[in-house]
């Protein structure tokens, strides 16, 4: 259990500091998956309009100037407004597309629990009791029950 | 209480799909304001000139169409990376030079491009008419965005006339629809 948790520490260490990483230093291809092209709807990375290849560029030049991802970002924002991000920032009306999927799925699993719970109730309702035999006639009458064992018993001896 | 619970939820339900009926709608008639432009155009009308305030590119001002009411106003939407629009940008401001004395206005839109490269642009072809950033594409997509550059004319009405220039313009072109802004 503790070799888990110290498992799960190290992995979580080693994610955090591959996103700062790559928040520090970001690579082109990184952004190329993070930035969209406005005049062709599609990732950067699948785009060859001109408006793109300035866009790479623009990259280029401030990842060399030393810029951060967030700072890189914002530049382009700036310019193009937030339609040139793959992914809507995390704050004010656009957190709705963050935590609109998350509430639906909760929703979604929610009520499907709900149902199968109801349904598994109505299930067990409709169920035979539990003392019924296997073969499912209803349990024996007590006094042939007891016959029965004293005819076995005496087939045994 | 579980039938109330149930007509909340069903109710909930139905007003989250009118929402998005309503959003879609709205982005609908967005993109259909600009060939409605070009239909009453052709149709030999001049519809009222849809009106913006866009940041200035320099940054200091805020350029709104309506400040421009009483001149004739040539519209000309432009990116730094459009190749026509590096031939168009000498004319343009060989017709603000001449023109500016009989009331007329050339107005840049400068969309869909970075801003450093739009300065520069505007630094290279030494353009000294005001330029505005449409940053979201917003009014470039009310006057019906179709490919850069775009030009269109607009009375000292605020209302739009002659042709609407989609691609390069020629200079008889827009020396004709200045004209023709201007006579009207």
């Amino acid at each position: 259990m503790i070799r888990a948790l110290l498992l799960a520490a190290v992995l979580a260490l080693c994610a955090t500091g591959s996103a700062l990483a790559g928040e520090e230093r970001p690579t082109v291809a990184e952004l190329e998956r993070e930035l969209w092209c406005p005049t062709c709807n599609a990732p950067l990375a699948l785009s060859d309009a001109p408006v793109a290849d300035r866009i790479r560029a623009f990259v280029r030049a401030r990842i060399e100037a030393g810029d951060t991802k967030s700072e890189i970002k914002a530049k382009l924002v700036e310019s193009f407004g937030e339609d040139v991000l793959a992914a809507p920032p995390r704050e004010g009306f656009n957190l709705l597309a963050w935590v609109l999927p998350l509430a639906g799925g909760l929703a979604a699993v929610t009520v499907l629990g709900a149902a199968a719970l109801r349904w598994s109730r109505t299930r067990g309702n409709e169920d035979p009791p539990h003392d019924a035999s296997a073969n499912g006639r209803g349990p024996l009458d007590p006094d042939l029950e007891r016959r029965l064992d004293e005819e076995l018993a005496r087939f045994d001896a | 209480m579980a039938r109330r619970g149930k007509l909340i939820l069903q109710a909930a339900a139905v007003t989250v799909v009118a929402l998005l009926v309503a959003l879609l709608g709205w982005r609908v008639v967005q993109q259909e304001e600009g060939r409605g432009l070009d239909a009453a155009l052709a149709a030999g009308k001049r519809p009222i000139a849809p009106d913006f305030a866009l940041e200035a590119l320099d940054g200091e001002e805020t350029i709104a169409l309506r400040d421009y009411r009483g001149k004739v106003v040539v519209l000309n939407f432009w990116a730094s990376w459009c190749l026509p629009c590096k031939s168009e940008a000498p004319l343009l401001q060989s017709v603000w030079e001449r023109y500016r004395e009989a009331g007329l206005v050339v107005l840049g839109v400068d969309a869909q491009d970075l801003k450093s490269d739009a300065r520069k642009f505007v630094e290279r072809y030494e353009l000294t008419y005001p330029i505005a950033h449409d940053r979201d594409g917003v009014t470039l997509g009310r006057y019906g965005y179709n490919a850069f550059p775009e030009t269109w004319f607009v009375d000292r009405e605020g209302r739009l006339v002659g042709e609407h220039i989609v691609g390069e313009f020629t200079e008889e072109q827009l020396e004709e629809n200045i004209r023709l802004a201007l006579e009207t």
